[in-house]
C-alpha cells in the first residue's frame, strides 16, 4: 500500500533527523539558549516522534487503541512525560548530563510526540477541547513565570533569554487563543466524537 | 477486559509513574531549579573537596586542604565584575566585622576565589579586596594555578560559569562554608551578610 510506504519513508527521515539534532554541532545551536531548546528543539522532536508513530503497524495500533479509549491514555501519557521539561532543572540537565540528554532525545518523541499523535484521531470533542485550554494555560502560566521571575532560574541561561521565552511563550499563548476563537466561532465539529473509536459506543 | 477498564488500569498506571518521575526529578517536589537542587544537595549530605591547588594574592601557593582544622567561608568571584562580585566583596567586608572575633582567634578564614585567573593575577586580587575596604585581616583572595584546577574547582563547588555576551560573566553567585574537615556543608544568597553571620555563629558553637 502506497500510504504506508509513505508513512514508513516519513518515519524513516523522522529518526535520521532525531539522530541528526543529536549531534554536537545542532544540540549546540538549539540548546545555546533557552528560547531554541523550548520552542524549536523540544516541539521539533516531539513532531518527529508523531512521524514515527504514523508508521506504526495496524495490527499494533488496534492492540494500542484497546488500551486507549477516547484518546485518554495517550493523552495522559504525552501530558505527564512533558512535565519534567517544565521544570528549569530540567533544560539545565539536558545540557549539563549525557544521560538526561539521552532520555531527552529518546523521551520527548517517543513518550509525548507518539503517544499524543497516536490518541489525537481516538480523542472526542471534549477531552480536545480540555487539551487546547490546558495548552493555553501552560504556555501563559510558564511564561508569566519566565517574565516575572527576578533572577535567571536555569544556569545554563541568562535571564535575557529567559524573559525572552516568557514572552515568546505569552505570544504563543495568545496567538493559540485566538486560533480556537476562530474555530469555536466559524470551524466545524463533530461532537459526537471522532469516528475512529466506535468498538462497543453504545 | 473492556477496553474501558483496561484504559482506566493503564491511566493510573501512567499517572502513578509521572508522579514518581516529577517527584524524583524535583527531589520531592523540593527543588526546581540546578541551583536550588545544589544547596539541598550540599546540605544533606556535605561534600568533601578535593585537593587544589590556588595561587594567594601574596604570590605564594597554597592547596585548599591547608584550611582544614578551621571555618572557610568562599566564594567565587571576577574582578572585573561590576554586579554580583561587588554583592559578594561588599558581604566579605561586612562578615569581617559581624565576625571579627573568630576570624581573629583564627577559626575562621575568609576566602574569595577567582575563576578567571587569566585576568586576575595576585595584584589585581589585592585591589580587589581594597576596593571594599578590607578589614585587613581574615580574608585572602586566591586564583587557580591552571585550567585543570579550574574546572576542578568549578565541579567541586558546583559552580557555573557563562559568557554573559558583553565580555563578562554571569555566574550562581553565593557564599559557601567549609567545616574544618574540608567538607562543603552550607551554602547561603550573596548580598545576605547577617543571615551569613548569624549562620556561621551557629555552626561555630555546634
Amino acid at each position: 500500500m502506497s500510504q504506508q510506504r509513505h508513512a514508513r519513508a516519513r518515519a524513516a527521515i523522522a529518526l535520521l533527523t532525531v539522530v541528526l539534532l543529536a549531534t554536537p554541532p545542532l544540540r549546540r545551536t538549539l540548546e545555546a539558549s533557552m528560547t531554541l531548546q523550548m520552542l524549536v528543539q523540544l516541539p521539533l522532536l516531539a513532531l518527529l516522534g508523531a512521524w514515527l508513530a504514523a508508521a506504526l503497524p495496524a495490527r499494533l495500533g488496534t492492540a494500542l487503541a484497546a488500551w486507549d479509549r477516547g484518546g485518554c491514555s495517550g493523552l495522559l501519557l504525552a501530558s505527564v512525560a512533558a512535565l519534567p521539561w517544565m521544570l528549569p532543572r530540567a533544560l539545565d540537565a539536558a545540557v549539563d548530563l549525557p544521560w538526561v540528554a539521552l532520555v531527552k532525545f529518546a523521551g520527548v518523541p517517543l513518550l509525548i510526540g507518539a503517544p499524543f499523535a497516536l490518541s489525537w484521531p481516538r480523542m472526542g470533542f471534549v477531552l480536545r477541547g480540555v487539551f487546547c485550554m490546558e495548552a493555553v494555560a501552560t504556555c501563559f502560566r510558564l511564561g508569566w513565570l519566565y517574565l516575572v521571575a527576578p533572577q535567571s532560574l536555569c544556569s545554563n541561561y541568562l535571564i535575557d533569554d529567559q524573559r525572552r521565552l516568557g514572552q515568546w511563550l505569552l505570544a504563543i499563548g495568545l496567538a493559540l487563543c485566538v486560533a480556537l476563537l476562530g474555530k469555536l466561532l466559524a470551524g466545524r465539529f463533530d461532537t459526537r466524537g471522532s469516528g475512529a473509536d466506535p468498538p462497543d459506543r453504545p | 477486559m473492556s477496553s474501558l477498564l483496561r484504559t482506566l488500569l493503564l491511566d493510573l498506571f501512567i499517572v502513578a509513574a509521572g508522579g514518581a518521575t516529577l517527584h524524583a526529578a524535583s527531589d520531592g517536589l523540593r527543588a526546581f531549579t540546578t541551583e536550588s537542587a545544589r544547596r539541598l544537595a550540599i546540605r544533606e549530605a556535605p561534600r568533601a573537596l578535593p585537593a587544589l591547588r590556588l595561587q594567594a594574592d601574596d604570590g605564594s601557593f597554597i592547596d585548599l586542604r591547608d584550611y582544614r582544622g578551621r571555618w572557610l567561608l568562599v566564594d567565587f568571584i571576577y574582578t572585573r565584575c561590576q554586579s554580583y562580585c561587588s554583592v559578594l566583596g561588599g558581604d566579605f567586608a561586612q562578615l569581617q566585622d559581624r565576625l571579627a572575633q573568630p576570624l581573629a582567634q583564627g577559626r575562621l578564614h575568609l576566602l574569595s576565589i577567582s575563576f578567571d585567573p587569566q585576568h586576575d593575577d595576585p595584584a589585581r586580587l589585592v585591589a580587589y579586596r581594597r576596593r571594599f575596604a578590607d578589614r585587613g585581616h581574615g580574608w585572602s583572595a586566591a586564583r587557580p594555578v591552571d585550567a585543570a584546577e579550574l574546572a576542578t574547582l568549578t565541579q567541586a563547588f558546583g559552580i557555573k560559569v557563562i559568557a554573559d555576551g558583553q565580555g563578562g560573566y554571569v555566574h550562581n553567585a553565593s557564599i559557601m562554608l567549609v567545616d574544618p574537615q574540608g567538607r562543603l556543608v552550607d551554602v547561603f544568597d550573596a548580598g545576605a551578610a547577617g543571615v551569613v553571620a548569624g549562620a556561621v555563629q551557629q555552626w561555630l558553637l555546634r
